[in-house]
């Protein structure tokens, strides 16, 4: 999700950890649960219904899950809520991995008690690698909108967002179109979440440029070139925005995804969140259970529970919009708070296709670099 | 080997750990980027596809960008180095300044990576005291743009553990220099200049120069201090390398990577072979 600095041995072991795995990896655990049934449950009621879930889930003892950071969605309290409710560790890693680290972590682990029982991964990520999930239907399945789910529960949407451009109001004045950066007010300033090369709330970035300047989410031109005039007007910051950077005030303006942002101003009272008009770019995580997870009950349980009511409201507490808003609004079930609460959003989102992504990933690639360079 | 006898096989032994360590360490990870950098996406089938793709204009500039980089943080720290590690040799040779700059250079030389980074961005970064001190006297370093997360920002803080690392590998050279040859150009005549030109600069050159090369592999292959101080537009190889391995946008380019891994090497092995070649032209005078 999000890309950090990362020591050299990480990234370039991981070509060769792939290498050495397959001889030295300890064997495989019969996990006890596995013989229960658990991983190839597609329903609780595969297992005998919530509470022979429940209990499995609990015999097992933990869940391991990855690149959650705690001020993400408020996954911090979502990790520490489950964990009470059930009496399940969770264990957190790499919180600041990214939906590949994810991928690549469950093939190295693969086998060992320590791999990743869930993904929480970006759309393209999930699509290329559907083959290492287990279908599974929450209770609340049908609830879930159709466009938004893989039929058989492979992988379902969790929760999502609009891209929008956060800023300490105390140190720049409010940017009402997304032109508004290019002024002096902003030198050295504004700051994207990542590389749109490589992280998929900083790609959004672009693609929502895009579409205020006349392009589309397939055509990135007017995105990649508005951030290089950012470049030349000396306003873009290079550096990657956390919680510290924005806190300390060294990223005053960041382009991120509105729960990101709004999160952020819990921490720092003067940290205001605005979509520009006209440019309203969507987008959805994806959920899904690991094939190969270690604790299969305690994965399906961590499912059942984020798209409970409970996970559901708590995702928005923390910003983001959880996909069974509208059926639980209609159930009246919503933090109604919590939801009148999230940035408003003039004109028509757009949501991204997978298509249209691959062509604007292909000129991003080529031209990115250059733009910014 | 007609003549001599073959060892034992016990006397082989001993080597064991040693190749077994080269094995794991050097081999399999530098064949896993051989095949993986001719080897299609999803671990299928021989192609060309990858080292192909390494004429792409954005790798083809990021190679020219790494290649900068290390030059410039070589020859900088190759200079300032080198004149520094002459002061060290004026001074006592086991004296308290020698041995406690040579103690600091040993620890400098390896102090890169996130540490290092941290310690410019404190210093010098947006919110360093440093930059704020400036800022408060009128001074604004980064006017013109936020330079230290760029090109020379990275040549900057590469140098910075640049010229401890010529200092250490610099100083046996100097240490090999005799008295004796500039009391030999004053009896025949001539005067500092003639020294440094016809005597010293010649014998020191092939070690200047093949430290200068290893400067430029350390510079070029450093990645740590590079990821943790940029995190836009992966201006040099091992970032980029970074992007085809971790990225949740652009899938599919590990053997891309791999790919760019192999061009790494090969760079790198060109500028050793001529090191080792100097080495051996220095070890000749100075040995």
């Amino acid at each position: 999700m999000r890309i950090l600095a990362r020591s050299a041995a990480v990234t370039l072991a991981a070509a060769t950890t792939i290498a050495l795995t397959g001889a030295c990896s300890p064997p495989e655990k019969e996990s006890e649960a596995s013989s229960s049934g658990a991983a190839t449950a597609t329903s609780a009621a595969d297992l005998g219904g919530m509470d022979a879930l429940v209990a499995a889930a609990k015999k097992e003892g933990a869940l391991n899950v990855i690149a959650l950071p705690p001020d993400w969605a408020n996954y911090g309290e979502i990790i520490k809520a489950f964990g009470a409710k059930y009496g399940i560790t969770v264990n957190s890693a790499q919180p600041d991995g990214s939906s590949q680290d994810e991928i690549n972590a469950a093939n190295q682990l693969k086998g060992q008690d320590t791999a990743p029982d869930v993904f929480d991964l970006g759309g393209a990520v999930a699509s290329a690698n559907t083959a290492m999930f287990a279908p599974y239907k929450v209770a609340t399945f049908d609830e879930i909108p159709a466009g938004l789910k893989d039929a058989n529960g492979a992988w379902v949407n969790d929760y999502g967002g609009y891209m929008s451009i956060g800023y300490d109001s105390a140190k720049v004045p409010a940017p009402a179109t997304v032109d508004d950066l290019l002024k002096p007010e902003y030198k050295g300033k504004v700051a994207l979440n990542g590389d749109p090369t490589q992280a998929g709330a900083a790609f959004g970035g672009v693609q929502m440029v895009a579409v205020a300047k006349g392009g589309t989410p397939e055509d990135i031109k007017p995105g990649v070139d508005f951030f290089g005039a950012l470049k030349k007007a000396g306003n873009f910051l290079p550096v990657d925005p956390t919680p510290a950077t924005i806190e300390s005030g060294q990223t005053p303006v960041v382009f991120d995804w509105d729960y990101l942002n709004a999160a952020q101003s819990k921490k720092l009272t003067t940290w205001k969140v605005v979509v520009p008009n006209g440019a309203v770019l969507g987008s959805y995580y994806v959920q899904a259970i690991s094939k190969d997870a270690p604790h299969p009950a305690a994965a399906r349980l961590w499912q059942e529970f984020l798209y409970s009511d409970e996970g559901q409201n708590l995702w928005l507490k923390g910003g983001a919009r959880p996909v069974r808003a509208d059926a639980m609004q209609k159930a009246g079930t919503i933090d109604a708070g919590a939801f009148a609460a999230l940035p408003k959003v003039e004109g028509t989102p757009v949501i991204p296709t997978e298509a249209q992504s691959t062509k604007a990933k292909e000129y991003l690639t080529a031209n990115w670099a250059k733009a910014i360079g | 080997m007609a003549g001599r006898s073959r060892p034992r096989a016990g006397a082989l032994l001993g080597t064991v750990p040693f190749f077994a360590f080269v094995t794991i360490f050097l081999v399999i990870p530098t064949l896993t980027v051989v095949i993986g950098a001719f080897t299609g996406d999803g671990g299928r089938g021989f192609t060309l596809e990858n080292v192909r793709a390494l004429t792409d204009e954005y790798i083809l500039a990021a190679f020219g960008r790494s290649i900068t980089l290390s030059a410039a943080s070589a020859i900088v720290g190759a200079v300032l180095g080198a004149l520094l590690a002459y002061a060290l040799v004026t001074a006592k040779p086991d004296g308290l300044l020698r041995r406690v700059v040579t103690a600091a250079a040993g620890v400098l030389a390896q102090f890169g990576g996130v540490t290092l980074a941290f310690a410019f961005l404190a210093t010098i970064g947006l919110s360093g005291f440093v930059t704020l001190w400036l800022q408060e006297h009128g001074l604004d370093p980064y006017a013109n743009g936020v330079w230290l997360f760029e090109l020379p920002g990275l040549t900057l803080v590469y140098t910075y553990f640049q010229i401890p690392l010529m200092v250490i590998v610099f100083l046996p050279a100097l240490d090999g220099i005799r008295p004796q040859w500039r009391e030999a150009t004053a009896s025949l005549g001539g005067n500092t200049w003639h020294y440094w030109t016809r005597v010293a600069g010649p014998l020191l050159a092939p070690a200047f120069l093949g430290s200068a090369l290893l400067l430029f592999a350390n510079a070029f292959s450093a990645y740590a201090t590079a990821a943790a101080l940029v995190s836009q537009g992966s201006p040099i190889v091992p970032l980029q390398i970074r992007g085809a391995l971790t990225s949740e946008v652009v899938l599919g380019q590990a053997n891309l990577g791999k790919a760019m891994a192999l061009g790494m090497v090969v760079v790198v092995a060109v500028v050793m072979t001529l090191y080792s070649l100097l080495q051996k032209r220095t070890a000749k005078w100075l040995g």
